[in-house]
């Protein structure tokens, strides 16, 4: 066979494309759009799988305060830290949380700005998905203080004390970045909201309910000039959360790179951790998506070509990550020529903790490569179990990175180890039960997809409106 | 129910099937003399903005989303820089009380916060919201304005406005329902 034959066979054998696979599927019109959303809230009796799932979130979400009522008595001593190792699986959730969180904005603020149509579908849903990884993030900070009833102290506020935060201190920055992207990412989302909050009001039957997205829209009537301001704001907003999302994980890396210990005293860390918390980001998005879809019966919106993408913005981002994994090595046992440097990186690869460290290679290394298969973007238990291993790689990363380099640091007379007690396994899983609780709530209470900019998407294609004759593609073609 | 005050009228409030006859039928009220109306669409449509007059230099948003910015950098170093030096001053091996290199990420935080904060609620004020009632809800059919349907409302406010000549003027656009809006 001459190399020409071979050539076109391969062209002619049948390939999966996503090109073709629209963003919307066709036949919607407006109205179609905002029943089939506004319906999943709006419809009467909530599914049974949502009440089993709001069972296992509300077990977990009670173990949580449970756990942190304890630690309120007693104190952070009920958690496994210790001498050395004080930042252990609180400090690690919390990272790992806030960088769950990046995904959403990412997907909202920069995808908008760069264009990109097919981000709608998923934006709110992976906005919420934000405040709610940040909120599950917060917890573990104010809970590590020991105090925190005397929280509202990381803040500069004037005080008979006379005392001030010191801000040429990382965790202070972090203060800053963490709260103001907080509140960044609730207002975004709750702009985002507005106008399909007003669609919410205008759909529900019962006066209360009516009254209820009434009063949450503010009175939004779809006023022209209400439009061209709202816009406005959108891609204002969607400008600032872009350098604020890249600036919480640099910041939350200065928390380890100002410090001095091996492992942690790294310049390429804010790079390294930006990428780890966009790729465990997305990879929560489509463990979230890729259930939620089915379930509400929403694959005419979150179609096969969102999840190609997001797939793709994994294998992208997982690649940087693992290039940032073979910069630890090259740095820490060749270029630095620091013995502290290079036992750190020796005791990570053969330590007590080696099987974690072989582990979150396996998961964040070598799973991601999987996605180079377009048949495996495709497949959707495929996609979801890649997005559950990234999701614990990304963990372990965390731990390897915080934990590991603690127990043994310079002297070998400070040498510890961790081993969580019950109480850091309660208050983990305790905020996967908090998030799942309120991403229930969410997708049971607000359109998880954005009607208007789905409309607006179908008004630029031209379609959109209903015909009598039939669907507007009909009357095109015939 | 009977009214028991009479209002004075809103407007003439006109119903479309199809955002081009809506913009059709702005650009025709537009020609024809009319300034005060307002479209009411599901959907932000851009040309529609445009043809009722309402054009990008009269959108303070972004005024608005600048000063808070400006205010946010100052502050948020203002606040670093006092805090260090004066409030609460900390000899630290004799390095300096104000080293802006270590002040930038609280002052980009707060640039960043106080601007978010003035755009969105800038946008919320100057749209004038909350309002929860407004004359334009009184329309039978209204609510599709959030769903599938394209408003028009020429205002009483306008000079020109005359109920007949307005009536006619948006049903020969085209429009499926034309309605008087009471106040």
């Amino acid at each position: 066979m001459t190399p020409t034959n071979n050539t076109a066979a391969v062209l002619d054998a049948p390939k999966i494309s996503f090109d073709n696979v629209p963003i919307i599927a066709h036949g919607h019109t407006f109205d179609t759009v905002t029943t089939k959303i506004s319906q999943v809230v709006l419809k009467r009796g909530t599914p049974n799988w949502w009440f089993g799932a709001f069972l296992v979130g509300g077990a977990g979400l009670t173990g949580l305060l449970f756990a942190l009522t304890v630690l309120v008595f007693k104190g952070v001593g009920i958690w496994g830290n210790n001498q050395p190792v004080g930042w252990a699986w609180d400090i690690t959730n919390f990272v790992w949380w806030i960088g769950i969180g990046h995904a959403g904005t990412l997907i909202s603020a920069i995808l908008l700005l760069l264009k990109q149509d097919w981000r709608t579908s998923i934006s709110r849903f992976s906005e919420a998905m934000t405040i709610f990884a940040v909120a599950c993030a917060g917890i573990f900070p104010v809970f590590h203080t020991g105090r925190p009833w005397v929280a509202y102290w990381l803040f500069p506020l004037p005080n008979t004390m006379g005392v001030w935060p010191q801000f040429r201190s990382p965790l202070v920055w972090d203060v800053f970045a963490v709260s103001t992207y907080a509140t960044m990412s609730i207002v975004f989302w709750y702009v985002g909201l507005i106008p399909d909050l007003g669609t919410m009001r205008d759909q529900a039957k019962s006066l209360f309910v009516k009254k209820i997205y009434g009063a949450l829209s503010m009175g939004w009537r779809g006023s022209t000039r209400h439009w061209s301001r709202y816009e406005t704001a959108c891609l204002l907003l969607a400008g600032l959360c872009t350098p604020l999302v890249v600036s919480v994980h640099t910041v939350v890396s200065f928390d380890f790179a100002v410090g001095i210990i091996p492992g942690w005293h790294t310049t390429f860390f804010p790079p390294y951790f930006v990428a780890g918390a966009v790729y465990s980001g997305f990879a929560m998005v489509l463990t979230l998506a890729i259930p939620a879809r089915k379930l509400f019966g929403l694959e005419d919106f979150i179609t096969t070509r969102h999840l190609d993408n997001m797939a793709k913005v994994m294998l992208a981002t997982g690649l940087i990550v693992g290039y940032a994994y073979s910069c630890e090595p090259f740095f820490g046992l060749i270029y630095s020529g620091n013995r502290y440097e290079h036992f750190l990186m020796y005791n990570r690869m053969f330590g007590p903790y080696a099987p974690f460290y072989w582990t979150l290679v396996l998961c964040n290394v070598i799973t991601p490569n999987f996605l180079w298969i377009r048949k495996l973007r495709s497949n959707v238990v495929a996609l979801f179990i890649i997005a559950i291993v990234v999701n614990i790689g990304m963990w372990l990363e965390r731990f390897v990175i915080i934990g590991i380099s603690l127990t043994r640091d310079f002297l070998p007379s400070s040498w510890g180890g961790f081993k969580p007690t019950i109480f850091d396994i309660m208050t983990f899983t305790g905020t996967l039960g908090l998030f799942l609780t309120l991403m229930l709530l969410f997708l049971r209470g607000l359109p998880s997809i954005p009607m208007f900019e789905l409309k607006a998407m179908l008004h630029a294609d031209g379609l959109g409106i209903e015909s009598e004759v039939g669907t507007f593609e009909e009357e095109v073609v015939g | 129910m009977t009214p028991v005050k009479k209002y004075p009228t809103y407007g003439v409030m006109a119903e479309f099937k199809t955002p081009a006859e809506l913009i059709a039928a702005t650009h025709a009220a537009y020609t024809a003399g009319y300034r005060v109306m307002d479209a009411y669409t599901p959907f932000p449509i851009e040309e529609v903005s445009e043809t009722i007059g309402f054009h990008k230099h009269h959108n303070k948003v972004p005024l608005a989303t600048l000063t808070g910015g400006i205010l946010g950098l100052i502050g948020g170093f203002s606040l670093a820089s006092l805090a260090s030096a004066s409030w609460y001053p900390l000899n630290i091996a004799g390095r300096p009380l104000i080293p802006w290199p270590a002040f930038i990420p609280v002052t980009f935080e707060c640039t960043i916060l106080l601007a978010g904060l003035s755009c969105a609620f800038g946008m919320i004020a100057m749209n004038g919201l909350p309002q929860p009632y407004h004359p334009v809800f009184n329309v039978p059919g209204f609510s599709r304005a959030t769903n599938d349907r394209f408003f028009l409302c020429i205002e009483a406010r306008d000079p020109m406005y005359n109920e007949d000549a307005v009536m006619d003027l948006l049903r020969s656009a085209n429009a499926t329902e034309v309605t008087k809006v009471d106040g």
